[in-house]
């Protein structure tokens, strides 16, 4: 069993019930006409891999279907955080 | 996303639930649970039914705006649930929370074009509300080993400290999906899709058969 905290029922539940996003805080460009090609493919294509702590996006998808962050540890798994969209993370190294 | 206050509702209602001129065909029609209730056997350790042509409503709104809270509690006779994965219910009513802006209302059949038509009529600002009877249905699993059928089929916690009377959930079952909500200390419902019904109902009766199953209809 791996459970997550999901901040939106309050309560950790299975690993199953979630889905992980990919990187959080991925802020599209306010002018998207405006972007050089190399701004937009960064935006659209281009993602942190780290070994380590990542901020990551995740959904309770088969709970509450809600998105929220989660600072993990991509090589032991270890979850520092959990916090809501529009929230900035506290553990950042 | 404002709230708009006289807005002229333009959406259209339609009863999904026919008269009784019409036979209701609920998803678990096709397995007669009325003969298999009728052929027994009586005792067993786990009991199903399925409560059949319900009124399922899903309500979306902010739970934070007063105005429309208070006209829910008109509409519904109770106020909805805002506390996670709680359930209220009042008479027939039953309002489960689903997420922090989502509730599921089940009522009495045909009671349902009638609510729905009512939150047309005096709900205000932005919100939504849908009768999705049609495409799920509410099953009750009870008995001694009730659970015990639930925790082969989902992750969830249910022991009573952790799943009182009254939590609702919504999980993983059987590899498809439920709302489950604990409804006395040894009785379950699950809501589960129409288009999974089938197929949950030969897992429930697999994952029962050691426990004993009566059918109830
Ligand atoms: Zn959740």
């Amino acid at each position: 069993m791996f459970l997550i905290y999901c901040p939106h029922c309050g309560e950790h539940r299975e690993e199953e019930e979630f889905h992980n996003h990919g990187q959080a805080h991925i802020a599209r460009p306010l002018d998207p006409d405006s972007c050089t090609d190399e701004e937009w493919g960064n935006y659209m294509f281009f993602r942190k891999n780290p070994k380590g702590l990542h901020h990551e996006l995740w959904v309770h998808a088969a709970g509450c279907r809600k998105f929220f962050n989660v600072t993990r540890n991509t090589a032991t798994y270890e979850i520092k955080e959990v916090y809501k969209i529009g929230e900035q993370p506290k553990v950042v190294e | 996303m404002s709230d708009v206050k006289n807005e002229t509702a333009t959406v259209s209602v339609m009863n999904q639930l026919p008269d009784a001129s019409i036979v209701g065909q609920s998803p678990l029609f096709h397995a007669d649970l009325a003969t298999i209730a009728k052929k027994g056997p009586n005792t067993g350790g786990v009991s199903f039914k399925e409560e059949a042509l319900l009124g399922h409503i899903t309500l979306r709104m902010n739970a934070d705006n007063a105005e429309q809270m208070s006209v829910v509690e008109k509409v519904l006779g109770v106020a909805l649930p805002t506390q996670p994965l709680t359930s209220v219910s009042q008479g027939d009513v039953v309002v489960r929370w689903i997420s922090p802006d989502e509730w599921l209302i089940t009522v009495p059949g045909l009671q349902a074009f009638d609510i729905e038509t009512a939150f047309q009529q005096n709900m205000i600002g932005h919100y939504q509300v849908v009768n999705v009877s049609g495409g799920q249905t509410l099953v009750t699993l009870s008995g001694k080993h009730a659970k015990d059928v639930i925790k082969k089929s989902s992750p969830i916690d249910l022991h009573p400290s952790e799943f009182p009377v009254g939590k609702v959930v919504t999980s993983v079952f059987a590899k498809s999906s439920a709302v489950i909500r604990r409804s006395g200390e040894e009785t379950f419902e699950l809501v589960i899709r129409r288009s999974f019904s089938d197929y949950l109902w030969l897992w429930i009766q697999d994952a029962s058969r050691e426990y004993g199953l009566v059918v109830e209809a």
